[in-house]
């Protein structure tokens, strides 16, 4: 069991990792998730000792790392696959990392055949791909058969067949009542692997969760429900009769009605007995990996902005229409099912967007650079298109404000 | 148990990169071949000399003229043996397995002081008995006075100016800058502070100054220097004590 007090690291300025507090049980595979820079690897560092807290502690099996008893023994770690001296083939790194912790050479051989490796035991590791690189990480840190292992992103650079193989070695490690810490950014892997889940953004704790319950709470399925635009009577009444059926009702923009906590059956019944017409009954489902954007993009410190290349550009003459304007196929095309767009600064559905089919508007919350541009006549911009830059400050101000 | 473990761990590595066996093996080769070259040189212009040259000529330190340049392949294989760890980021891997972080430093030091020893060791014994035999007629003997704690000396020099370039790494962590700041004082710096009549004074203070002072059987005529051979490897010996206590210390402190 790992578990961490008010950890907070700060290297001069900045704050790596701020007032962390959470506890890894054994038995489960633990997700630790957050975007990058967001404080995993320096967080991994201090449980296993490495660096020292500013302030708080984190504690394995109830000691500081330092002051645990045959560390090696009980911890195992993977912190970065390019850690290794490429002249040094794989079995000799490994042999030296058993021999610093007391370990037999033939276990060297056994964890050799554990990750797949024994055919290039005796070959540099400087020659190594990234995948193989990762397979000697995972068996250096299962050397000492440990009770608790960490990983900080084990599956970079591994193949579909290899990622299938951590997944696996991860469930299998927790099953057998061990306790599995392992660090990604990548939600769709740990919605696989892990049972429970951190979730960090700018060293600060976002979620700490079941996987089902982040689903639950984070996942957002509702149905859209849209009455004829001529009668808005027909909504008002709509509206009243399924909030006394016990769903929660939000007005869309466009005038469309959002609709959570009834199966879509019961909408269209009640629907149906407040003699009400519909124009749309349809379901939507947010993904895990956008629950986990929302939750996270107010915590993102390297965000990329569009790629305008005005620096290769010539200079146009006066009056000449730019080329390469036109909407590329498949981006920025809002789709029937598309999730709620992530604009709205870690505020779900406060500020629905339309979603009829329109052309050019970008759903995933990047500034449109044709906005401002001059367009040609073939692809008008509609004149509501989003300005999402300020709502993204907003909410970082907001989510900064909130956790403080 | 942790500091044997440590040993043993740190032998592996050690043996494990072909820089150990470049390092070292570069050490001994260039020595010798470059004090045989001063020796034939100083044997041909022997006639030259005038009576006070003949009767400060120092068989026993022309064999070891070589060490000029070796002693910069031993500082590299010193630098490399502990920032080896930095540079690859395994440092990190090493402190999780052996919290006991002087523990680590210590132990591989040790292993690659011992090794840098018996090549110091070795190189200065095949020096001195290559440069005597080319020296002929102007040679010395390993029974002479003085001459044995010359020789034995000169693998001791090796062996203090490898472990200084382990402290310095150990502090300064990164190769290239460790390098870059070991290779030009000890190449030029050093020399030129106490070629120098002004800085003559501080530059024999300085370790490599003082401890190739136990190379010499006889001392020039109007030789001043306020210290003996031993007193000068003390000297030496006191940087590197500096060196590594300052690079235990930073260890120590630092976040890995």
């Amino acid at each position: 069991m790992i578990e961490a007090v008010g950890l907070t690291k700060r290297y001069g300025a900045k704050t790596a990792v701020y007032n962390l507090s959470f506890q890894v049980r054994p038995g489960t595979v633990t997700g630790f998730l957050g975007p990058n820079g967001s404080g995993k690897s320096t967080t991994m560092r201090m449980i296993l000792g490495l660096d020292a807290p500013t302030t708080g502690q984190v504690t394995i099996g109830g000691y500081p790392y330092r002051k645990l008893p045959n560390a090696p023994r009980q911890v195992g770690a993977l912190l970065d696959a390019k850690a290794v001296h490429g002249g040094r083939h794989a079995r000799n790194h490994l042999l030296c990392l058993a021999q610093l912790s007391g370990i037999p050479a033939r276990r060297v051989d056994e964890v050799l055949g554990v990750v797949g490796l024994q055919d290039v035991a005796k070959k540099r590791s400087k020659g190594f791909s990234l995948g193989m690189g990762q397979r000697l990480g995972i068996a250096a840190a299962l050397l000492g058969d440990p009770q608790v292992l960490l990983f900080d992103e084990p599956v970079n650079g591994l193949d579909p067949e290899g990622i299938l193989w951590v997944r696996n070695l991860m469930k299998a490690l927790a099953a057998e009542g061990r306790t599995v810490f392992v660090s990604s950014h990548l939600m769709s892997e740990m919605a696989l692997t892990a049972e429970h889940l951190i979730v960090i953004g700018r060293g600060q704790l976002l979620a700490d969760m079941s996987v089902r319950d982040f689903i639950s709470a984070n996942s957002a399925d509702f149905a859209r429900v849209r009455t004829p635009d001529s009668e808005p009577q027909h909504r008002e009444k709509l509206t009243a009769a399924l909030t006394e059926a016990g769903g929660q009702v939000m007005p869309e923009q466009d005038g469309a009605l959002r609709v959570t906590g009834l199966p879509l059956p019961r909408i269209s019944d009640l629907a149906h007995g407040a003699d009400v017409r519909l124009w749309e009954l349809s379901p939507h489902q947010a993904s895990l990996e956008e629950a986990y954007m929302r939750m996270t993009q107010g915590a993102v410190d390297y965000r990329s902005t569009i790629d305008q290349r005005a620096g290769l550009q010539e200079q146009l003459p006066p009056g000449a229409v730019p080329q390469g304007q036109m909407p590329v196929a498949g981006q920025g095309q809002p789709g029937w099912y598309a999730p709620p767009p992530p604009q709205q600064g870690g505020q779900p559905f406060a500020m629905p967007q339309p979603q009829m089919p329109q052309p050019p508007q970008d759903p995933a919350g990047t500034p449109n650079p044709y906005a401002g541009a001059p367009q040609p006549p073939a692809a008008p911009v509609p004149a509501a298109a989003p300005a999402p830059a300020p709502d993204l400050t907003k909410g970082a101000t907001d989510n900064e404000d909130a956790a403080r | 148990m942790a500091a044997a473990q440590v040993l043993r761990s740190e032998w592996t590595k050690i043996r494990s990169v072909s820089s150990t066996v470049w390092t070292l093996g570069l050490a001994g080769v260039v020595t010798i071949a470059l004090g045989m070259l001063i020796s034939i040189l100083s044997r041909n212009d022997y006639d030259s000399l005038n009576a006070k040259d003949r009767l400060t000529f120092d068989p026993t330190y022309i064999s070891f003229a070589g060490m000029s340049l070796g002693q910069l392949a031993m500082i590299v294989f010193g630098v490399l043996v502990v920032s080896n760890e930095y540079s690859t980021g395994m440092i990190r891997t090493s402190l999780a397995a052996v919290p006991q972080r002087g523990t680590l430093l210590f132990g591989k030091v040790f292993v690659a002081t011992l090794l840098a020893l018996a090549v110091g060791l070795a190189t200065s014994f095949v020096t001195f008995f290559a440069g005597q035999a080319v020296l002929g007629p102007y040679r010395a003997g390993l029974g002479d006075p003085g001459v044995l704690r010359a020789v034995i000396g000169g693998g001791l020099y090796m062996t203090l100016i490898a472990m200084f370039s382990m402290g310095v790494a150990a502090m300064l962590r990164s190769p290239m800058l460790s390098l870059g700041i070991l290779m030009p004082f000890f190449f030029l710096i050093s020399s030129i502070l106490g070629g120098v009549s002004a800085t003559k004074k501080i530059g024999r203070f300085l370790p490599d100054q003082a401890g190739s002072r136990i190379m010499q059987v006889k001392t020039p005529f109007d030789d001043d220097t306020p210290y003996g051979p031993w007193g000068g490897l003390a000297i030496m010996v006191a940087w590197v004590v500096l060196a590594l206590l300052g690079g235990y210390a930073l260890l120590k402190k630092r976040d890995a």
